[in-house]
């Protein structure tokens, strides 16, 4: 039994501890504050669907956007060593293309949406494709680069539109930023599922994680081993691209609206602590996608307990920060060697008391 | 003595956990002479130069100059008392003017007058013959123009002792002259420099005196013109010339019957000069020749691990084009890299993937190895290579250095390669280790593969390879075979002139 | 050395700049020529539609020669607005993006002669340095539509309350009259966040005020794409609102999307947050006489579900 913990705490779960240790901790403090704060209830909503809610429904619906960006981000950290900080943007803009493709269709039916998503992915991939191509080609750092198009991202998305805040309402739509009649599961999460499954698909069926993890360790190596570091590279980003048009479109459908401005507003620093979280290095290197998502969830939980203690919204960043520098530093390598050596010399005293007791 | 020492270092010990780098080393400087400090790789030439400045603290011996005992407890002190360094790598600033470069980080008062600088610089730059202005951007002057501006911002710290890391390996044949220049005249005012470079000829051209090190320890002081090239050479290697060993001719023969497996003319990449180069299916040859000399630049070209420039490749007769790694392990070579921290492991990964990684490379990125097929490449190179690991999953990084290098070969071997190109395969790893990879290269080229062996250690290569070419100052500059395959011709050849 | 290129470079900079600006001096008679320095009007639905009504009221069929700047830099608002007084404009208008460091520009418009009036927003400045101030008074819109909310007679207020970004001009416009019957006790906070203008951020805050189980029966949301989150929350838990429903929403801003909102019964009440100050301007420029008062408020209505018509959303609405 005591064999079994160690080698889960070992090797069994590396990466994914602290992940984990967070998400206990955080539902341990959210059931002595409010015991009823996990329930899950039915309640109909106004199409008269029974549908799940509760504060879990929340957080997992809520993280969504954050969970796919995470993803993307992952690739993109482990390949690149460093982060796209154009999410947000980039979501704003696919977004925009999302609501322009349906509000120039005649009537909008389940091909015109398809179709709306697929040209927003399209464009979202050529601008990720142009964040790559300054990191993998022109050399740039991550974030020099897509700072570039975090600063404009917003603004293309206004000129797309036109207009500050087209709205639009459909049946379709608030079935994929809602639920689907006769699924109690808000549909966001069943995208989330959905996505990480093609994602573990994507890894199964071809070599992309040893070769991502191996640009991202040793490029040098990598490039010397015959696989393309540029191409790595470029293709996180397109992947990314694809997981933020995503994002974009969700967000876009849960209110049949786009605000250009707040649309994912911020979330790529959340979609990067997620990553960082999630136990990956943001140096690069080896990385777990399940992580990111699991931080994507952490992040979500810390808000939603700090609303439901009514911490005021602008107070709420400064106390997400509190625990995310708690979690960072007990992630780091430091903090993780001192324990371990903490760990093996209380082993040590443990048999040397143990040794003395078996001989008197 | 009749000349006066300006420095002299009695019994120097360095110790690095687990290493002696230093074992009692002397050396002594005197007043106006250059002294060429030799030594093959690892031999303790730079940790030696790092003590004197201070980077390193010795764990024992004196340091005295100008007769004063004193202890340098960093590079600053180092300056301080007059002991200068001009690395390898300009280590000023390209951004900053020449002026500026020669005062910046040096003692002054609160108020710079920029002219006052401008005209002292350019005073000295004038008595030094250096061909730059003082206003102008370090970056736009040449590379040699740049090194001597670091030398003469060390001549005006009032230095008595110059050393010069390999200043020369990246200027031409005219910079070369005007740098040497330079060195003369400051020789010719009394400062000690200490010259440090693998280029022999540029020994024998400018220095005074040579100190050769090996292993941690010192061979011996000797006068330039006392000591002819092939002496300094058999001195740095550590083989007398008298030693001979051979390799039977009945190999050759083998060899001679099979055919061309890679044959290359011309080729040269943006850092090796055009070279030919042929191995035939099952031949083991080697590229020989000091640090420095173009051995490894010159697989890298046939690797297309540099960008290649030129030449015509032909692999099985057919004419191909080879300019990126991947290209080449389409044609069945694998190669090795030197640098095996750098260039070869990945660290992270555990060393199963490190073992898989370049057959699922050439399998290509949509037919991904599985996990069982791969546990069982790894288990078979683990068993066969007898690599010492904890578990197949254990991180590369951790192993110790020969047992990285058996898992990069197995990297390759999985491959079955037609061509492996092995660069430094022994360097750094235990005797043990080497001996099962020599034996290991002999094995492969009795199945019919052809393999390329570059090692420091003459002895080694007579020992595997039936032909050896010798390179010097990046150029080949023979070949050898058969009854010429010694120590002797080996040395001779490396050390070339007059012999 | 470098400090005389630097110095050469700017006085270069400036020169050119200059001689742009002259260069695209032409006299056209006849015509009142208007120079206004606005924010871009990507800031927000509101701004786009002050742009384009400053755009259709100083046209030329109207005799005006307009030169419009957009920027939400206040510097480069200010170097604009020199630049116009340069140009020799008549008339200057100024919404700035921020309050403080305009006395200067007004004094030197003063000396030249131009007129200046202030829109949309208050400037902090002496009053003699400019004809009026034509300004939305967000207090009041707040005031309207809270005073709109109490006659509603309900028997309790339970109020979740969703604040824009903290700070702004309008939050606190809006904020203030709330707060007031917060204090006196007729009305109970049930929740008083900021969601910072964030459609999504609103929902969530609604969500977890759902998902607490306490009771609420009003949301008042500082603008409409903040009401329009908190009502998908709503829609979400089955929760009835509107006309007949049992949550009172309140929005403001009066997007025509949110109009029609309010017309499908959906909604309660939108406040009106009015952009056309440019007709008001037009009408004190083309009478030739000052302006009696310094401020003139721009008159803003709020609409009631009840009552509203398909006429006012074409002619209040903004957007399309």
């Amino acid at each position: 039994m005591k064999n079994a913990i160690k080698k889960l705490f070992r090797g069994g779960l590396g990466q994914l501890t602290i992940p984990l240790v967070a998400i206990a901790l955080l539902a341990i403090f959210n059931l002595i504050r409010d015991p009823g704060f996990f329930s899950i209830g039915i309640a109909h909503n106004s199409n008269g669907n029974a549908v799940l809610s509760g504060n879990i429904i929340s957080i997992i619906n809520g993280a969504s956007e954050l969970a796919i960006l995470a993803i993307g981000m992952t690739l993109v950290t482990a390949a690149c060593g460093g982060q796209d900080i154009s999410v947000g943007a980039a979501a704003a803009i696919a977004g925009s293309v999302f609501v322009k493709v349906l509000k120039s269709a005649s009537s909008i039916n389940g091909g015109t949406v398809l179709l709306a998503f697929l040209l927003s992915c399209i464009v979202a991939m050529l601008f990720g494709a142009f964040n790559g191509t300054l990191v993998a080609v022109f050399k740039i750092q991550p974030m020099i680069a897509t700072l570039i198009l975090y600063t404009c991202g917003r603004s293309i998305a206004y000129w797309i539109n036109g207009g500050a805040t087209p709205t639009i309402s459909n049946s379709i739509l608030s079935a994929i930023g809602g639920f689907i009649p006769g699924i109690p599961l808000p549909t966001p999460v069943i995208i989330v599922v959905v996505m990480a499954i093609l994602f573990k698909l994507l890894f199964h069926f071809t070599s992309l994680e040893l070769f991502t993890q191996s640009v991202g360790i040793n490029g040098g190596a990598a490039r010397l081993n015959g696989i393309n570091p540029t191409f790595i590279k470029l293709l996180s980003f397109v992947l990314l691209g694809a997981c933020v048009s995503v994002a974009g479109c969700i967000g876009v459908s849960r209110l049949g609206l786009i605000n250009h401005e707040t649309l994912l507003l911020d979330i790529e620093m959340d979609a990067i602590l997620a990553v960082a979280i999630g136990g990956n290095s943001l140096g690069g290197g080896r990385f777990k996608i399940i992580g990111s998502i699991l931080g994507a969830y952490i992040i979500q939980t810390l808000t939603i307990t700090l609303y439901a203690m009514k911490v005021s919204s602008t107070d709420v960043k400064a106390y997400k920060a509190i625990v995310i520098v708690l979690l960072v530093v007990i992630g780091s390598p430091v903090v993780k060697q001192r324990f371990t050596k903490f760990m093996t010399r209380l082993a040590e005293n443990r048999k040397k008391v143990s040794a003395k007791g078996a001989e008197e | 003595m009749q000349e006066e020492c300006l420095l002299t270092m009695r019994g120097i010990e360095k110790r690095f956990p687990g290493v002696l780098a230093l074992n009692g080393v002397d050396f002594s400087l005197r007043k106006g002479e250059i002294h060429a400090l030799m030594g093959e790789n690892g031999a303790g030439k730079s940790t030696l130069i790092k003590v004197l400045t201070g980077v390193y603290q010795m764990d024992g011996g004196e340091i005295r100059l100008s007769g004063e005992n004193i202890v340098i407890r960093s590079p600053e002190d180092a300056q301080n008392k007059g002991i200068s360094t001009v690395y390898q790598e300009i280590t000023l600033c390209p951004n900053l003017t020449v002026s500026e470069n020669m005062f910046i980080g040096r003692k002054s008062g609160f108020v710079i007058r920029h002219k006052d600088r401008e005209k002292r610089a350019d005073e000295i730059l004038k008595r030094l013959g250096i061909p730059a202005r003082s206003t102008q951007l370090l970056g736009n002057c040449s590379l040699a123009v740049q090194q001597m501006v670091a030398i003469a911002r060390a001549v005006d710290m009032q230095c008595k002792v110059l050393i010069l890391d390999e200043p020369t390996s990246s200027l031409d044949d005219n910079e070369v002259q005007m740098l040497f220049k330079l060195m003369r005249d400051l020789r010719g005012q009394g400062v000690g420099i200490i010259f440090v470079t693998h280029f022999l000829e540029q020994v024998y051209e400018v220095s005074d005196r040579i100190t050769v090190l090996r292993n941690g320890e010192l061979v011996g002081e000797y006068l330039t013109e006392e000591l002819p090239q092939v002496q300094l050479v058999s001195k740095m290697i550590g083989k007398e010339l008298e030693e001979l060993s051979n390799l039977g001719d009945s190999e050759d023969n083998r060899i001679m019957a099979q055919e061309v497996f890679y044959e290359a003319k011309g080729l040269s990449s943006t850092e090796a000069m055009p070279f030919d180069f042929s191995i035939r299916k099952g031949e083991v040859n080697g590229f020989t020749g000091l640090l420095g000399s173009g051995r490894s630049e010159s697989v890298r070209a046939i690797f297309g691990a540099d960008k290649v420039n030129g030449g015509t490749v032909t692999v099985k007769g057919k004419p191909v084009k080879i300019t990126r790694p991947v290209e080449a392990m389409k044609h069945g070579i694998g190669y090795l890299a030197e640098d095996r921290k750098r260039d070869g492991i990945i660290a992270d990964l555990s060393v199963r993937e490190n073992i898989i990684l370049a057959l699922q490379v050439m399998n290509g990125i949509f037919k991904p190895i599985s996990r069982s097929e791969s546990e069982a490449f790894a288990d078979e190179y683990i068993k066969a290579l007898n690599i010492k690991t904890a578990s197949r999953e254990t991180p590369v990084g951790s192993l110790s250095g020969g047992n990285q290098q058996k898992v990069i070969l197995a990297r390759w071997l999985l491959t079955h390669p037609d061509y492996l190109i092995l660069d430094e395969p022994t360097r750094g790893i235990d005797v043990g280790t080497k001996l099962e990879i020599q034996k290991l290269v002999l094995k492969l080229a009795e199945e019919g593969v052809s393999v390329t062996f570059i090692s420091s250690e003459v002895e080694e290569m007579l020992r595997t390879c039936s032909r050896l070419i010798v390179m010097r100052d990046r150029h080949i500059v023979g070949e050898l075979t058969g009854k010429d395959l010694n120590q002797t011709q080996v040395m001779k050849t490396i050390a070339g002139g007059e012999g | 050395m470098r400090k005389c290129k630097a110095l050469f470079l700017v006085a270069v900079l400036v020169i050119c700049c200059m001689a742009t600006a002259c260069g695209k001096e032409d006299k056209k008679d006849g015509l009142i020529k208007i120079g206004v320095v606005n924010n871009p009007p990507s800031e927000s639905g509101y701004r786009e539609a002050n742009v384009k009504d400053m755009e259709t009221v100083f046209s030329k069929e109207n005799g005006y020669e307009l030169k419009t700047f957009y920027s939400k830099v206040n510097d480069e608002q200010l170097q604009a607005a020199k630049g116009f007084i340069t140009d020799g404009v008549d008339y200057l208008l100024i919404s700035a993006a921020e309050t403080t460091g305009w006395d200067d520009v007004f004094k030197k418009a003063k000396e030249a002669g131009v007129k200046v009036y202030i829109f949309d927003r208050k400037i902090a400045v002496d009053e003699s340095l400019y004809e009026a101030a034509v300004v939305s008074d967000m207090a009041k819109e707040g005031e309207t539509a809270v005073n709109w909310l109490l006659s509603q007679n309900l028997d309790e207020y339970k109020v979740i309350h969703i604040q824009g970004a903290m700070g702004s001009d309008a939050q606190v416009g809006r904020t203030g009259a709330l707060d007031a019957q917060f204090a006196s006790g007729k009305m109970k906070k049930v929740v008083q966040q900021t969601a910072a203008w964030d459609e999504a951020e609103a929902k969530k805050i609604v969500e977890t005020v759902i998902n607490s189980g306490e009771d609420f029966n009003v949301i008042y949301a500082e603008n409409d794409g903040m009401a329009k989150g908190a009502v998908a929350a709503l829609d979400e838990a089955g929760i009835t609102h509107g006309v007949n429903g049992k949550v009172v929403v309140i929005g403001f801003d009066c997007n025509k999307w949110a109009l029609r909102e309010l017309l499908a019964g959906k909604w309660n009440y939108d406040g009106q947050c009015s952009p056309f100050q440019a007709k008001i301007i037009s009408d004190l420029i083309k009478s030739g006489k000052a302006p009696t008062q310094k401020l003139i408020i721009n008159e803003e209505k709020g609409f009631d579900a009840k009552t509203i018509t398909e006429n006012d959303i074409n002619t209040y609405g903004l957007g399309d």
